[in-house]
């Protein structure tokens, strides 16, 4: 086998698979879809003594929707979340993102949940659980808590999740009234990381077409999804052209050079991208009543 | 009817899509230990201490060797143009010169144990400054080989005379110049290398080898462990592609049986994707000044190239191939005036080999990239630039500058029967009309019209085909079909000449006891040099059974016809009485030797098919970005014995056309370490990058062979590449750009308008 050597677990149920993490603590990791984790312990760029395999742990699954929230569990699939009725209606963003995960071959084992907790900068959803103001649950053996997402993302790869902790579920408000939502990436290739990307909902008032509330969330462009709050207030306030919604938000992001593309490219493209999908967002929100 | 011409579905897929292949890591071998290398994490360095103790007593560990165990001499580059003194040894001894290069061996009882082990050999590196740049290395006070004194390991300008003609460029009344960087590519077969060296009781070494050419391994192996070529076996059983990268001998599968014989065990070695793009050796990486100059109504009089190719680190294959460059320099025109010169440099990176096309390509590229320049220069239409020089089909066979014979030809037919099937006209106008409205998805159009060599290499291959005494059929070729369809190509020149079932034939080849000869499959020559064989091969196994069923239809044997569409003799004029093969082969075979007739072929040349390409693309001038929206080739490989199988040569060969105009580039940081190590990083295109691409036929037969056939495995390759870059450059020139380099990303297109901009 490629990774290095380690111990494999294999819980039922959230109550065992925290128990297993808070017994092993920084040396355990949860194992959900695979997709990021298994190419890394494969690389040998990542190695842990205990592997959790949370894929047996069925109330980790499903969808469900109530109280003007949708709540999806971790372990349920990216391939589910793409095909689900529920989410195409009430979370059209998540719905729309989904596509742009990688492959539908990643997408039939990779997990929502395991998206938001690998927290990659360049991954769709979690500048779209940003630009909504989702909430994850976590679970430990001393308890459970709930995060904002605005607060969950702290660096590359890094989320407020400790150490024996469990990302459970995620809960999305169900954007409702005149809404309009649009996403917009640019990969080199179909199923690539997003050089950048902007994922964006907005709702506009009953009685005229001003913003009543704007969520940007910006992918690739920084060490975490980047809110852009520059840029929605500006919205709000009445900021209509596209260039200035888009420089504004890039005033937010805070972008480096990598192998695939610049710093300064990512600014402009990334400027481009919010530019674009604001104008879509506020087409579809002028077309109809949700 | 014959069944030549037709598409005849491949008889290998339903296995390969059924029950799949049997590879070299599926071979069983009892007892088969497994190598791992420990490899060099360091572009240049001094290796101060490797520290195996740890390694030695871990788990499941047999043996660990390093280069001070090694008693094989260090090997000297394998083409005699390159500096003999640039040896690489076995194992890296006091230096390492990529990060790739195998430092030291560990032998393991499994593979987990050896990737284990391998973590815990500890090598001390001093590390040295790296070359990265090719265009650093001449003059670089860094030497790779401190011994040799030079970076260069091959002047192909001073080999073959070249002096820059102080008057070259007189009567031009343009010049237009260029640096294009021919971008570094990696091969990327979906079989990494795979090998197993097992020694027999006799002393007799067989070798499991994902290659392409199994005869020229044995030989080899053999020349190293000083053995008679008949000492060595070599097997190649399914192998998952190769492009080119698989026709050298690696040095970690060169080093298997001097493992096995220490350890005295079978061993198998499979690499990781990763290993496989730091160490199989990459593509082209070759930067050309061009220079070409014409007059204002189109006629081109000059065109000079000189080139810098990067070898890597250990000058081989990759090295020489500016020589290919060389020869098909001029392309598809006829120039008055043409001079060719340039330098091999080694550098601190992976080193560079064949890869599909290898050196055609860069020569293709160059010339049709400078042939845009120029046509925008004198702003006259790129077609109608190119049709003015081209070489006219009344002029064949044509001798070139640089000493090609191109055997047959008819370009301006190539690029009349593009500009139709693509309505080049149209889509001139569109250009325009998007042009005027200043919107931002901008359309570009760019031709090429290449002429490439295949069966480079003279010299003669085997073909045989036996009738067994059932009256079934055996083909044996001493190519090496890697996914090229040989079995299904090789049994319809059976099939056609014998009227024997395409099911009744059974195809042989990768086993050098059963296939004394062969120099593989590379430089797209298997059908013009074993399929010729396999036909000669066929028709003198008709004249020996007509013989028999003379006899057996008391007959004279020139009486006697073999019915190719019912696969029955009867005597001429009485079709009536007739004997089956099975009662012909079963009498041969009771009666006297068999029917069984083994040709070596040698052709008489090498072949030049030649075609055009069209690409239309859309660049989006706000980012950059580049969509392909249409690819029409023209192809032309001679006579087409089944254009199911030419058509999909030509589909993967236009992917990768495109693939290194538009996305794939091999990149290291500025201390030589890889950055594009793994499929996430370096983009190998995908089916979702590419429209579907729209075939046009053209077949135009070469004299040089019975069957008029030329290869065509490298065709898209080598005007796919230039064509791209031709039509994003296209879809810019109204802006003022007038090159960019390759890959043609996004980032790089946008920063080209943006200076552009800044210019104006
Ligand atoms: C070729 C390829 C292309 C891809 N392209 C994209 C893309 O374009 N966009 C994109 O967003 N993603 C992409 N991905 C990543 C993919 O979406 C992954 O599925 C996702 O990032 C991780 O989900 P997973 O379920 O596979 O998690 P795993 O790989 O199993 O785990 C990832 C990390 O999250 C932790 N984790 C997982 N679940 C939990 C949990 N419930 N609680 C706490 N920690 C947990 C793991 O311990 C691990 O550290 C790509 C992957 C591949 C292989």
């Amino acid at each position: 086998m490629k990774p290095a050597p380690f111990e494999y677990h294999r819980p039922d149920t959230v109550a065992e698979a925290v128990t297993v993490l808070a017994a092993h603590g920084d040396e355990a990791k949860p194992l959900a879809g695979g997709q990021s984790l298994v190419p890394m312990l494969a690389l040998r760029l990542a190695r842990f003594e205990h592997l959790v395999d949370v894929n047996f742990v069925d109330e980790l699954v499903g969808i469900d929707r109530a109280d003007g929230w949708l709540r999806i569990g971790a372990m349920t699939r990216q391939a589910a979340v793409e095909r689900d009725a529920v989410v195409a209606a009430d979370a059209p963003l998540l719905a729309r993102a989904t596509p742009l995960i990688g492959h539908f071959q990643i997408r039939n084992r990779g997990t929502i949940g395991g998206s938001l907790a690998h927290a990659d900068p360049a991954s769709e959803y979690p500048a779209v659980a940003v630009a909504l103001g989702a909430e994850v649950e976590i679970a430990a053996a001393g308890g459970s808590r709930t995060v904002a997402a605005a607060d969950f993302f702290l660096g590359t790869w890094t989320t407020a999740l400790a150490d024996g902790e469990l990302l459970t579920a995620v809960r999305l408000p169900v954007w409702s009234g005149r809404c309009g939502f649009a996403i917009e990436e640019m990969a080199r290739r179909l199923g690539d990381f997003a050089l950048a990307g902007a994922a964006v909902a907005i709702r506009l008032n009953d009685a005229d077409d001003g913003v009543a509330a704007a969520g940007i969330g910006l992918f690739g462009v920084g060490p975490t999804p980047v809110k852009a709050r520059r840029a929605e207030a500006a919205l709000v306030a009445g900021e209509r052209h596209p260039a200035e919604i888009g420089r504004l938000a890039m005033a937010d992001a805070d972008p480096t050079d990598d192998v695939h593309a610049t710093a300064g490219y990512r600014t402009r493209v990334g400027a481009h991208l919010v530019a674009r999908a604001v104008e879509r967002a506020l087409a579809e929100a002028r077309g109809g009543q949700r | 009817m014959s069944i030549l011409g037709n598409r005849v579905v491949r008889l290998e897929d339903p296995r390969f899509l059924t029950v799949g292949g049997t590879y070299v890591d599926d071979v069983p071998l009892d007892g088969a230990l497994f190598v791992t290398y420990v490899r060099s994490t360091m572009a240049h360095a001094v290796i101060s201490s490797i520290d195996t103790a740890e390694a030695r007593v871990a788990p499941g560990v047999v043996a660990i060797f390093t280069a001070a165990d090694v008693d094989l001499a260090p090997r000297p580059p394998a083409i005699p143009m390159l500096n003999m003194a640039m040896t690489r040894p076995w194992l890296s001894t006091d230096r390492v010169r990529f990060v790739g290069e195998p430092v030291a061996a560990v032998v393991s009882e499994t593979r987990a144990a050896g990737v284990d082990a391998a973590e815990l050999v500890f090598v001390d590196y001093e590390p040295l400054p790296a070359i990265v740049d090719p265009e650093s290395a001449e003059q670089s006070e860094v030497l790779l080989f401190p011994d040799v004194g030079t970076n260069i390991a091959m002047d192909i300008g001073a080999m073959m005379g070249f002096s820059p003609a102080p008057d070259f460029f007189d009567g031009c009344d343009v010049v237009v110049r260029q640096r294009i960087v021919n971008n570094r590519v990696a091969p990327c077969p979906m079989e990494v290398r795979a090998a197993a060296a097992v020694w027999g009781p006799d002393g007799r070494l067989t070798q499991w080898a994902s290659t392409q050419n199994p005869n020229a391994l044995r030989d080899s192996l053999a020349e190293a462990y000083g053995l008679e070529p008949s000492q060595v076996r070599v097997i190649a059983p399914d192998v998952g592609g190769g492009f080119g990268a698989k026709t050298g001998l690696s040095t970690e599968e060169h080093l298997l049986p001097w493992i096995a014989k220490r350890v005295d065990r079978p061993v198998r070695f499979v690499e990781t994707r990763t290993e496989s793009m730091l160490t199989m050796g990459h593509g082209r990486g070759q930067t050309q000044f061009v220079e070409l100059g014409g007059t204002r109504d189109g006629k081109v009089l000059a065109w000079r190239n000189v080139v810098l190719q990067d070898a890597g680190a250990y000058p081989g294959m990759g090295g020489f191939l500016s020589f290919m460059t060389r020869l098909m320099a001029s392309g598809v025109y006829v120039i008055p005036k043409v001079e060719f010169g340039g330098k091999t440099v080694v550098t601190n990176t992976t080193p560079t080999t064949a890869y599909r096309g290898a050196g055609r390509p860069e020569a293709a590229a160059a010339i049709e990239r400078a042939m845009d320049l120029f046509a925008v220069e004198i702003g006259m239409d790129p077609a109608e630039v190119r049709r003015a020089n081209l070489i006219q089909k009344d002029q064949f066979p044509y001798a070139t500058a640089m000493g090609a014979t191109y055997d047959s030809g008819d370009y301006e037919q190539a690029l009349d029967l593009l500009l139709d099937a693509a309505g080049y006209r149209a889509l001139r106008d569109e250009q325009a009309r998007r042009r005027a409205e200043g919107g931002t998805r901008q359309l570009g159009l760019g031709l090429a019209v290449y002429v490439e060599i295949t069966s480079p290499v003279p010299g003669p291959e085997f073909g045989g085909v036996e009738v067994t005494a059932d009256g079934k059929a055996v083909v044996r070729a001493g190519t090496f079909s890697h996914g090229q369809g040989h079995a299904t190509a090789f049994a319809m020149i059976v099939a056609d000449r014998l009227g024997i079932a395409l099911e009744d034939i059974e195809f042989v080849q990768g086993d050098t006891d059963l296939i004394p000869t062969g120099q593989g499959t590379m430089g797209s020559r298997s059908l013009q040099t074993a399929g010729v064989a396999v036909a000669q091969a066929s028709t003198q196994v008709a004249d020996k059974a007509r013989e028999v069923a003379a006899n057996l239809l008391e007959a004279a044997p020139d009486d006697v016809v073999l019915d190719t569409a019912s696969g029955n003799f009867h005597v001429a004029g009485s079709p009536t009485v007739t004997r089956s093969w099975s009662e012909v082969a079963a009498a041969a075979h009771a009666d006297g030797d068999g029917l069984r007739v083994d040709i070596d072929f040698t052709p008489e040349g090498a072949s030049f098919p030649f075609g055009a390409h069209l690409a239309v693309v859309e660049v989006d001038v706000e980012t950059g970005r580049v969509e392909l929206t249409r690819f029409v080739a023209v192809d032309d490989s001679g006579r087409i014995l089944n254009p199911l199988i030419t058509e999909g040569q030509r589909h993967g060969g236009i992917a990768q056309g495109v693939a290194q105009a538009l996305m794939e580039e091999v990149r290291y940081d500025e201390d030589g370490n890889p950055v594009t190590a793994n499929l996430a990083d370096y983009a190998m295109i995908s089916a979702a990058e590419l429209p579907s691409f729209e075939l046009v036929p053209m077949e135009t037969p070469t004299p040089l062979n019975e069957l008029g056939a030329k290869g065509i495995g490298e065709s898209g390759t080598i005007g796919a590449t230039p064509a791209v870059q031709n039509a994003v450059v296209d879809a810019l020139s109204h802006l003022g750009v007038r090159h960019v380099d390759m890959p043609l990303t996004a980032e790089r297109v946008w920063q080209a308008i943006q200076s552009a901009g800044e210019k104006a």
